[in-house]
């Protein structure tokens, strides 16, 4: 079960002009896996996951999410997935219930069902106390919590995460991991991209972009046996030296 | 559809905690129209006259008096220095000059002729206009009673001259404030239907919320229906506010159809916002969006016949004025609250209407892209 193949990237390109923002990529990302989709700003990252779930349009290549073609198929795909973006966005003027409800019912969840979910989501978050509160007087770490249970309240096959944890302090990255961990377990596929070199080592696989190209793509430990490097962070450098980009 | 439950009661939600939106809905209709009928009006009052009386005669104190007891003008000052009086009107202390001449008895009675001049500030060339007709008026009211006394013989020869009296209908009292209110709801629907919703979306762009809406299933046809359903609402509210405003405050109710009323109050409202939503989509950042909707709405309002009428308009924007619903709306208003009008009468102005809310609404669910 664990081995379906849920994205599928053959030769994925896009241009701006002159400019290959993102330059043939290609890999597979396993239902259930932790994937890390690693890059230095500005590597092509960003733009790479937006292709995926039908933000941006591809300039060339082929790409399957959840067994949909994203150029043909996008409406499809976004059925199936969750995704939290680097800037915060739940709606700050709404309640924490009512950001809940909303995105649960625009996914076509039933009220029932919402209603439910919610008291168990917020029980499980130790949010109770939170439930009427507008979403702006929440501090950043809890914000950044709740966008994620939002992002997968739908129970998605694959949930994006564009830096999800950027701005947020060690204990709560430690915290919104562990979320990440349950939702695996629960059979969600993650995507994540991130530039935390720590976060790098608690995934399954891991992908390092370097100016648009994947120059990478294994598991952490093949990563370090292969660059010979002590962790993560160095495997990084010692590719990220490569880049032209600025 | 289910999902559209979702996005309208969140719409709801969010124009209600807002600080603004919820305030102006009450007290703009109270502004509008307890203020603007008084102080937009096109009758010309308190023209401040110098007369330049030369002659210094009984005739000349006559005229004087004659002016000073008419509501339209105010006497500056009495002086025969015609000089002093121009001062006075470069310092704006005067806005006509009459000057009486000094053989101006003697030329009367002799002659039965006197030559007076007018001369009028036309920086203001309504007031200019205006104040000088008003002038000419009493003093040929003023010649003819001086004819009767001089030359009495001749009272019964001479042919009476023709007087017109005309019978103004629909708005027998010419009263400004009757014909303007119509127009005034209008504006204000206009007004809040059309910039608020493009405000809300593009607020939407800078926060970046929309990002994520467009990561989600919801159709771009569902999420411009829950932008613009809450509009249409707070848009007859504000009508139903103002017909009973208009109603009880100057005790003006629509003689027409208010079925007719209602329904061309929707169509246009229904166009309208979709009009602010497609400034919406090709603006990034609210200063654009409220710029551009600015633009559009200062143009159709200028070019409806809401202050000035469009048969004296050049041409060419006669041509734009035909082409802008609001000219229509505003004619569909003024009829039906000042002539009575049925749906019947008003089937060409409607048809305008219903073609740009179908052309408008077509185009804000094309011009939005969920992708780039």
């Amino acid at each position: 079960m664990k081995q379906n193949i849920i994205i599928d990237v053959a030769g994925l390109t896009k241009k701006f002009g002159n400019f290959t923002a993102v330059d043939n990529i290609s890999f597979q990302v396993k239902e259930g896996e932790i994937f890390g989709f690693l890059g230095a700003n500005g590597a092509g990252k960003t733009t790479a996951m937006q292709m995926l779930i039908g933000l941006t349009k591809k300039t060339s290549g082929q790409a399957t999410v959840a067994g949909y073609d994203i150029h043909t198929q996008s409406e499809k795909i976004k059925k199936n997935i969750g995704y939290m973006s680097q800037k915060f966005s739940l709606y700050e003027d709404l309640k924490v219930w009512e950001n809940i409800r909303l995105f649960g019912g625009i996914y076509g969840m039933k009220d029932k069902d919402i209603a439910e979910k919610t008291d168990q989501l917020l029980n499980r978050l130790d949010f109770e106390g939170k439930r009427n509160t507008l979403v702006k007087s929440l501090p950043l770490g809890w914000k950044q919590k709740l966008a994620f249970s939002v992002a997968i309240f739908h129970s998605p096959k694959i949930v994006f995460l564009d830096e999800p944890t950027g701005g947020v302090d060690p204990a709560t990255r430690r915290q919104f991991w562990e979320m990440i961990y349950q939702a695996a377990e629960d059979n969600i596929t993650v995507f994540a991209t991130t530039h935390y070199m720590d976060e790098a080592e608690y995934c399954d696989r891991v992908s390092i972009m370097v100016d648009g190209r994947i120059d990478a793509l294994d598991t952490p430990a093949q990563l370090k046996a292969e660059y010979k490097a002590a962790d993560m962070d160095e495997v990084f450098r010692k590719l990220a030296r490569k880049a032209e980009r600025d | 559809m289910k999902t559209l439950k979702y996005l309208v009661e969140k719409e709801f939600k969010q124009i209600w905690r807002n600080p603004m939106i919820p305030k102006m809905i009450v007290f703009y209709p109270i502004l509008v129209l307890l203020i603007f009928p008084w102080a937009i009006n096109f009758e010309v009052k308190n023209i401040k006259v110098n007369i330049v009386d030369q002659s210094r005669s009984t005739y000349s104190q006559r005229l004087t008096n004659k002016i000073d007891a008419s509501a339209y003008f105010i006497l500056n000052d009495i002086t025969d220095s015609y000089e002093s009086s121009m001062k006075d009107m470069e310092n704006d202390r005067c806005d006509i000059i009459l000057v009486i001449p000094p053989s101006f008895d003697e030329h009367l009675v002799k002659e039965q002729k006197a030559d007076i001049s007018i001369v009028a500030n036309a920086v203001n060339t309504t007031q200019g206009l205006l104040g000088s007709n008003y002038l000419t008026e009493i003093i040929n009211d003023f010649a003819s009673d001086l004819r009767y006394e001089i030359k009495p013989i001749l009272k019964v020869q001479q042919a009476q001259s023709l007087e017109i009296v005309p019978r103004y209908r629909y708005n027998e009292t010419l009263d400004y404030k009757t014909f303007m209110l119509p127009a005034f709801i209008v504006l204000m629907i206009t007004l809040i239907c059309g910039i608020l919703p493009s405000l809300n979306v593009v607020l939407e762009k800078e926060i970046g919320t929309i990002h994520q809406m467009n990561t989600t299933p919801v159709t771009k046809f569902n999420f411009i229906l829950a932008k613009v359903i809450p509009y249409w609402i707070i848009g007859i509210i504000i009508l139903t506010i103002s017909i009973f405003m208009v109603w009880i405050i100057y005790g003006l109710f629509p003689s027409g159809s208010i079925i007719a009323l209602y329904l061309a109050s929707v169509i246009f409202i229904v166009g309208v916002t979709a009009l602010g939503i497609v400034i919406s989509n090709y603006s990034d950042t609210l200063q654009q969006s409220m710029f551009v909707v600015l633009f559009f709405i200062l143009i159709i309002i200028l070019l409806s016949g809401m202050f000035t009428p469009v048969s004296s308009m050049p041409v060419w924007a006669q041509t734009i004025a035909y082409v802008n619903p609001l000219t229509h709306f505003i004619e569909i208003m003024r009829l039906i609250y000042l002539k009575a009008n049925t749906i019947a009468d008003l089937l060409p102005q409607m048809g305008i209407l219903i073609a740009f809310a179908v052309v408008f609404n077509g185009w804000a669910v094309l011009s939005y892209k969920k992708s780039n």
